[in-house]
């Protein structure tokens, strides 16, 4: 009967993912460097390779990494629990840092320098993650149809003035609700909802799916503010230097400029702890910290180190220095509130 | 023991492996989530709920038009540019469709070329393709059309001209035999494929995240983000899960009882259109290609051009064989179990329970990929610990898990063609064989394969493109050093640096076009049973 085709059939599909399975041991058991460390990342690949590269290189530590989604990531290492390979989990924003650490996924990260380079406000208080890059998210403006003596606060870009000229990335965004959590700290529930709606009210358009469509839509005419990361700037800038935009401190006369992190733990189940902490205290040395910068145009965790010369061009700011776990911390409520304000 | 019922006990065994993710996922309920629940009553669960149905209207009706139209047009009309242009239809079915939509919004949107020309040049142009819902369904009609257009042409083709000859003679018009005639005659065909492309309109997130336009999935999404509930995620996917079947439902129904003779094929094309007539339909179809296909690929390659040397590394070596291998495993595996399904359900009357596992089976389509990850990562963790406690399975499970991901996912896929192929098999041909003296090898290798080989053929390609594009289950299953090609498109747009993303995007695209010409020249030897 047919019974032949479909053994063969099946069992061609058989040797097929056998083969593969084999393939996949071999990649995990060949160990070209000793005490490989084990990364899971949230950050992309073209955006950390380079620095596992030059670490790999300086210290003659391989590093091992999956990229990931970040709340994937961490369902997976909760499933996977002890037994996980991982010994760092890397991500980007510190509302995902703040829950993989209420998850119970890190342990203390003992080192006396990154206490001591890394100001206390872009660490976990318990000493369970660190920040090693600082991204500010700050207005930005057309510098044709603005005059920045108008601007002076992300609550103010809610005034009647900015009526049908605002631009907001989706709510989404993470960065988003990170900002939005730091606004319900430092100003209150009810008050953050009020400026909610009046960002929405003041919308020129459905909010973009990208901080780039931002820039782009202000450079378009179709708005004339928005609030952007300042790397997605940076790089639009090293494309078309002379182009019409400018980057506005926002809040430098009350809490500071809203900064994130990216950032990483120790894993619990980490098979190679001091592997870890010589990956994480390389991270924060200079050389990382440049990389960093001339990479993806973001600021270096370690204040004392100088920044990207493009970075340096726009000029120095006062960060708000809320602690960024209370950040994570309100991020459920943030996205509460911008769901009861309307924003998309 | 009689062997039918081992086939039964296979069948029921497969059927509870492909079904146990999704009842992983509606176990979820068993885990009450109340107060986000409340929270998505008081403010988005409505938006999101009409959202997701208009899309799947505007869509289904969108994708129904054009695919048939377009099928209509190749099989029965001859008319400039036909052979070229038949061919060409095929080929937005390896666009991934986040793909057109980050090209149609860079093209399109307020900010983009077309319309920054039209500013500059005349003064207008302040649309905004974001708003309301046209742009977003336009683009996935573009994108999914295929599905309705490759099964409808099939079933076009596979009418034979003395019936239209007939209803000519009749006094029917054009649009009469297309309405009277052959229409009825493919609703079946019709049906599946615009089942199919809605079921991946229910699944979508990339498309429907470009746009901004908050859907059922993209709201699982949040919900797993935001309120980081995997249990409300969960939930909401069984909704999701309810309307992918009033969807089966539909297409039962809107199936009719219509069933075609497959022996006789058409063998000429009984409408040579001239004239203006002739050239409009050459546009009209010309248009579709230019839109779907011409424009966007065109787009990737000015965006690719600068950016090759900062994007090309060795990795990609790597990145192409790996969704090389994972589209030919899943192919493999799913056309199989499909043709096992089909054969025993040749041999034997299946039982009501089986059909109904089957449809339940069938159901893993509409899941997006993300939450029957979790679903099968859940599973194979309650079943380590049941199994072998402490053991590992989940980590030992390596790239089976993603390959059981990509069965349940796409069974579906390559059901529709498999099946059909077995319906082209009838009890008097293994009669006539047998009475020749044939033997069951012979039986099976000169009428059974030559008869399913273009079905299979077919099938196996459309999982494997299909492979080839997803995203979220490969990224979040995928074992150490198994990165794909679209994993690496989705990490350069999440970045916002589409321009490196068309090359990843690219060369997938090039793939599956190898793919496609594979089965052309595969399939091309039994076109010959037209004449």
């Amino acid at each position: 009967m047919k019974k032949g085709l479909f053994a063969l059939a099946i069992s061609i599909g058989l040797i097929g993912c056998a083969e593969q399975d084999n393939n996949s041991t071999t990649t995990q058991v060949k160990q070209p460097f000793p005490n490989e460390v084990v990364v899971y990342s949230a950050r992309a690949e073209h955006l950390i390779k380079p620095l596992f590269d030059e670490f790999t290189k300086q210290t003659g530590i391989g590093v091992k990494f999956q990229t990931g989604n970040a709340s994937a990531l961490v369902e997976r290492l909760k499933a996977e629990g002890d037994q996980s390979p991982a010994d760092i989990l890397m991500t980007v924003d510190a509302g995902n840092l703040w829950y993989a650490a209420s998850q119970g996924l890190f342990q203390p990260l003992n080192s006396a320098r990154i206490a001591s380079q890394i100001p206390a406000h872009l660490r976990d208080p318990n000493n369970l993650w660190t920040g090693l890059s600082v991204r500010a998210r700050t207005i930005v403006y057309s510098s044709e149809r603005v005059d920045p003596q108008q601007l002076s606060s992300y609550e103010d870009l809610g005034s009647a003035k900015w009526q049908g000229r605002l631009c907001l990335r989706t709510s989404g965004s993470v960065y988003n609700k990170s900002l939005v959590a730091a606004m319900i700290a430092h100003n209150g529930e009810q008050q953050t909802e009020q400026t909610l709606k009046n960002w929405v009210g003041n919308l020129a358009s459905k909010p973009q799916a990208k901080d780039s469509q931002v820039l782009d839509a202000i450079l378009a005419g179709q708005c004339d503010v928005g609030i952007v990361n300042t790397y997605y700037f940076g790089r639009m800038q090293a494309d078309k230097p002379d182009m019409a935009l400018k980057l506005f401190w926002a809040n430098q006369a009350s809490t500071g400029t809203h900064i994130n992190v990216s950032g990483a733990g120790i894993l619990n189940s980490a098979k190679n702890y001091d592997g870890a902490v010589k990956l994480l205290e390389w991270l924060v040395s200079d050389d990382a910290q440049g990389i960093y910068g001339a990479l993806n145009k973001e600021y270096p965790a370690n204040p004392k180190i100088g920044v990207d010369a493009q970075v340096d061009s726009w000029g120095r700011f006062k960060q708000d220095d809320l602690n960024l776990s209370r950040v994570g911390e309100l991020q459920q409520q943030a996205t509460m509130l911008i769901n009861r304000a309307g924003y998309e | 023991m009689n062997p039918k019922h081992y086939w039964q006990i296979t069948l029921w065994a497969l059927i509870i492996l492909i079904s146990l993710p999704i009842l992983r996922i509606l176990s979820a309920w068993l885990e009450p989530s109340g107060e986000i629940w409340a929270h998505l009553y008081a403010t988005l669960l409505s938006d999101i709920l009409t959202n997701t149905l208009w899309l799947l209207l505007g869509v289904g009706l969108g994708v129904t038009l054009l695919g048939v139209g377009l099928a209509w047009f190749v099989t029965m009309c001859e008319f400039p540019g036909r052979r070229v242009l038949e061919w060409m239809l095929f080929l937005p079915f390896a666009i991934p469709a986040y793909v057109l939509g980050f090209v149609f919004i860079g093209l399109f949107d307020y900010a983009g070329v077309v319309q920054s020309a039209l500013r500059t040049w005349f003064d207008m142009g302040g649309l905004d393709i974001r708003d309301g819902r046209w742009a977003v369904m336009l683009v996935m009609t573009l994108v999914f059309y295929p599905y309705v257009y490759m099964l409808a042409r099939n079933a076009f083709y596979s009418q034979n001209n003395s019936l239209i000859e007939s209803a000519r003679l009749l006094g029917l018009t054009p649009f009469g035999v297309f309405w009277r005639v052959s229409l009825p005659l493919a609703r079946p065909a019709i049906a599946a494929g615009a089942m199919l492309s809605l079921m991946e309109v229910l699944a979508d997130f990339g498309t429907v995240s470009m746009f901004n336009y908050s859907t059922l999935t993209s709201a699982i999404f949040s919900v797993w983000e935001d309120f980081r509930s995997l249990q409300t995620a969960a939930q909401l996917s069984t909704l999701l899960l309810g309307i992918a079947v009033l969807l089966i439902f539909i297409e039962r129904w809107s199936r009719g009882r219509a069933r075609y003779d497959t022996h006789q094929r058409l063998h000429a094309r009984p409408y040579k259109l001239q004239g203006v007539r002739a050239w409009l339909v050459t546009g009209f179809v010309t248009i579709v290609v230019v839109l779907a296909f011409v424009l966007p690929v065109s787009q990737l390659v000015i965006w690719a051009i600068g950016y090759v040397a900062e994007e090309w590394t060795e990795r990609y070596i790597d990145w192409i064989s790996n969704s090389f291998i994972l589209a030919l495993g899943a192919a493999l595996l799913t056309v199989s179990l499909a043709v096992l399904v089909n054969s025993v359900r040749q041999q034997t009357r299946l039982s009501w329970p089986i059909k109904l596992g089957l449809r339940f089976a069938n159901l893993g389509y509409a899941l997006p990929g993300s939450v029957l990850a979790v679903g099968i990562m859940l599973l194979i963790i309650d079943l380590g610990e049941w199994l072998a406690p402490g053991s590992g399975i989940w980590l030992s499970s390596g790239v089976l898990a993603l390959l059981l991901a990509y069965m349940v996912r796409f069974l579906a896929v390559a059901y529709g063609p498999v099946e059909s192929s077995f319906d082209t098999i009838t009890p008097s041909m293994t009669e006539a064989a047998r009475s020749l003296g044939a033997s069951t090898s012979r039986l099976v290798s000169h009428v059974y394969f030559p008869l399913l080989k273009p079905g299979l053929v077919i099938a196996g390609f459309m999982v494997a493109v299909d492979v080839m594009k997803e995203l979220p289950a490969t990224y979040l299953l995928r074992p150490y050093g198994w990165d794909t090609l679209a994993i690496r498109v989705y990490e350069l747009s999440a970045e916002g640096l589409y321009e490196r993303a068309a090359i990843p995007s690219l060369i997938l695209l090039l793939l599956g076009l190898l793919g496609l010409y594979m089965v052309s020249h595969i399939t091309k030897r039994y076109k010959l049973r037209r004449h």
